[in-house]
């Protein structure tokens, strides 16, 4: 009669037994003892290693986080920036600006599948002196990117999801620049713009940053040759597309009447809109790139709010005391700045730094956008140059003043114990090495955007023809009307 | 017949529209325009450009009168319409050769 109490227990040992043994990756496994399994279990909750156990599959949680990290960045183009932008500029020039995004969308997608990818995260041409630049050839087309983790950039996201993500960031960098020459240059020069950009300046330096064997990744390359930290993209996206947007600008010159011609916003709502989906969207740019739903994801979800909050504040203030009253467009610029800022080094750094970021985000920004424009007299039509490269590069400096292993234990462990990186987060002089790595980003991006730039000139020409200026890129390059009356 | 047109401020609109309705006017037409004449504009600044707006939202109204009518019709418009500050607005009166009435085809004062 004791029977009932017994053989239910029995049947749930046996059976949990009898999944364990189901699983697909033990088929070859039987060795393993229940103390490497249960390892494996801890590793997938602490975001490590699982070393022999449950290789080759991702973990359900990171995974999701990265999914939803890729949807909330690919948000920041499609609609975020596309509004942001898009409010900005002349009603009759709106759906120029869409254009641009959804364009640069598909064009950057379809590099990233046939070549990008490869060339940044793969690592075929390490021991050739090519390596430091360039990834490799492995993955060309996608092959070999499956739902199996690449164990050079995490252990329990898939690599394919790791490549969507990695692909939102390749998509926006471009579509950054378009804010400095918006209103001004034909749809065909900057799809050809963008395709010569995306391979001589962010394939290279997104790898040289982030690539398992870059030149500049100072956590994860125990041979790096300058030990820089960039968490989620100062360097890779701001600088760069900053940089280059600042170049453009001055070679396909000012939009007509500038200076002389109001060319104020069409619609502070929809910029502002655009605005808030911005920040919603970098929770995934800055917060998923801890590449796992682990405790350095939740310090960069609680700097990020802060530094944008107080960069957004701050910015409202400077104007309400100097202009008189706050206006959207400082709020909203604020917080964009803040998000640039605090972008390489969201995961690095603590709470209180946050805040000092978030202070000196509102303020820099705004003194290059108001003053130093006006003094120089360029069309930086959206402010590209003036949030994001001035942004990007003080917020890659301000990284090496305040990263710390407190937060984020990767800067003083594995690879960067053993090409001197952890040395400097302890001891001091991280800024040293950022500040190569600034200077060689500058100098790529200014150099190459150059270059390209009067390619392009050559090639396709920049600028509509007066006419279609004045009239309005819609409906010439599109053939459509943002707002039909 | 004449035809009075008066510009006014976009507020007025109702109280001016009751005002007419209380003099027999029985129709009017309505548009948005801008303008200025020696009210100023207000200035814009949007991230450190600034913008100086010169021109200003007003109301124009547009009546098609008898001859008779025509002086309360500019009384009446005149008591709704004032505020006593800069920017009240103008009325102005132009002869009307002829109205038609297109659903009758009636002309002249009984088509208004």
């Amino acid at each position: 009669m004791n029977l009932p109490l017994f053989v239910p227990r029995r049947g749930v040992l046996l059976s949990l037994l009898l999944a364990l043994c189901s699983l697909p990756v033990l088929a070859d496994e039987a060795a393993l003892s229940m103390d490497q399994r249960v390892a494996a279990l801890e590793a997938y909750v602490t975001n490590t290693d699982p070393g022999k156990s449950l290789t080759g599959i991702p973990g359900p949680g990171h995974n999701g986080w990265m999914m939803t990290s890729s949807a909330l960045v690919l948000f920041m183009t499609l609609p975020g920036l596309a509004l942001f932008y898009g409010g900005l500029v002349r009603r009759k020039n709106v759906l120029s600006v869409l254009a641009q995004c959804l364009g640069i969308a598909g064009l950057v997608t379809i590099l990233w599948w046939a070549v990008g990818y490869s060339l940044v995260f793969g690592r075929s041409f390490s021991g050739s002196g090519i390596g430091r630049f360039l990834g490799g050839t492995e993955h060309l087309f996608f092959r070999g990117v499956t739902s199996a983790p690449n164990t050079d950039y995490a252990y329990w996201v898939s690599q394919n999801v790791y490549a969507m993500y990695q692909l939102m960031f390749a998509i926006i960098t471009p579509a950054l620049i378009v804010g400095a020459i918006a209103e001004r240059m034909k749809f065909s020069a900057i799809l050809c713009f963008v395709t010569l950009w995306m391979l001589v300046v962010y394939f290279p330096l997104a790898h040289m940053i982030w690539g398992a064997t870059g030149l500049m990744n100072g956590v994860w390359n125990p041979g790096a040759g300058i030990t820089a930290i960039d968490f989620a993209g100062g360097t890779v996206v701001h600088m760069s597309s900053g940089w280059s947007a600042l170049i453009l600008c001055l070679i396909i010159g000012p939009r007509i009447g500038f200076g002389r011609e109001k060319m104020a916003p069409h619609s502070m709502v929809l910029c502002m809109v655009g605005t808030g989906m911005l920040w919603v969207g970098w929770y995934g740019f800055n917060a998923g790139s801890a590449v796992g739903a682990d405790g350095i994801a939740a310090n960069a979800f609680t700097t990020t709010t802060l530094a944008t909050a107080v960069a957004s504040f701050t910015w409202g203030m400077i104007e309400k005391i100097f202009r008189g009253h706050a206006s959207i467009l400082g709020f909203c610029s604020g917080a964009v700045a803040g998000l640039v800022v605090i972008t390489p080094a969201t995961g690095f750094v603590s709470s209180t730094s946050a805040v000092v970021i978030g202070l000196l985000a509102g303020s820099v920004p705004y003194f290059f956008v108001s003053t130093v424009k006006a003094r120089f007299g360029y069309d930086d039509a959206l402010d590209t140059f003036g949030v994001h490269a001035v942004g990007g590069t003080m917020g890659a400096f301000l990284t090496g003043l305040f990263a710390t292993g407190a937060v984020n234990s990767n800067l003083t462990s594995g690879a960067a114990v053993k090409n001197g990186l952890a040395r400097l987060v302890t001891e001091g002089g991280l800024w040293r090495e950022q500040l190569k790595a600034i200077v060689l980003t500058l100098l790529l991006a200014v150099a190459a955007t150059y270059l390209l730039a009067y390619v392009v000139k050559a090639v396709v020409g920049l600028r509509p023809v007066p006419e279609v200026e004045r009239q309005g890129l819609d409906l010439a390059e599109h053939g459509e009307e943002g707002y039909i009356e | 017949m004449k035809l009075i047109v008066a510009i006014i401020k976009p507020f007025k609109l109702e109280e001016v529209k009751d005002a007419l309705a209380g003099v027999a006017v029985q129709g009017l037409t309505v548009t948005e325009v801008k303008g200025f004449g020696r009210q100023k504009g207000h200035t814009e600044v949007y991230r450190g450009s600034e913008y100086t707006v010169d021109f200003l939202p007003k109301v124009k109204i547009e009546i098609a009168v008898a001859d008779e009518l025509v002086t309360n019709v500019i009384a009446a418009i005149g008591r709704s319409a004032k505020t006593g500050k800069i920017g009240d607005g103008k009325v102005f009166v132009l002869p009307l050769a002829e109205a038609v009435r297109i659903r009758t085809g009636e002309h002249g004062e009984i088509a208004l």
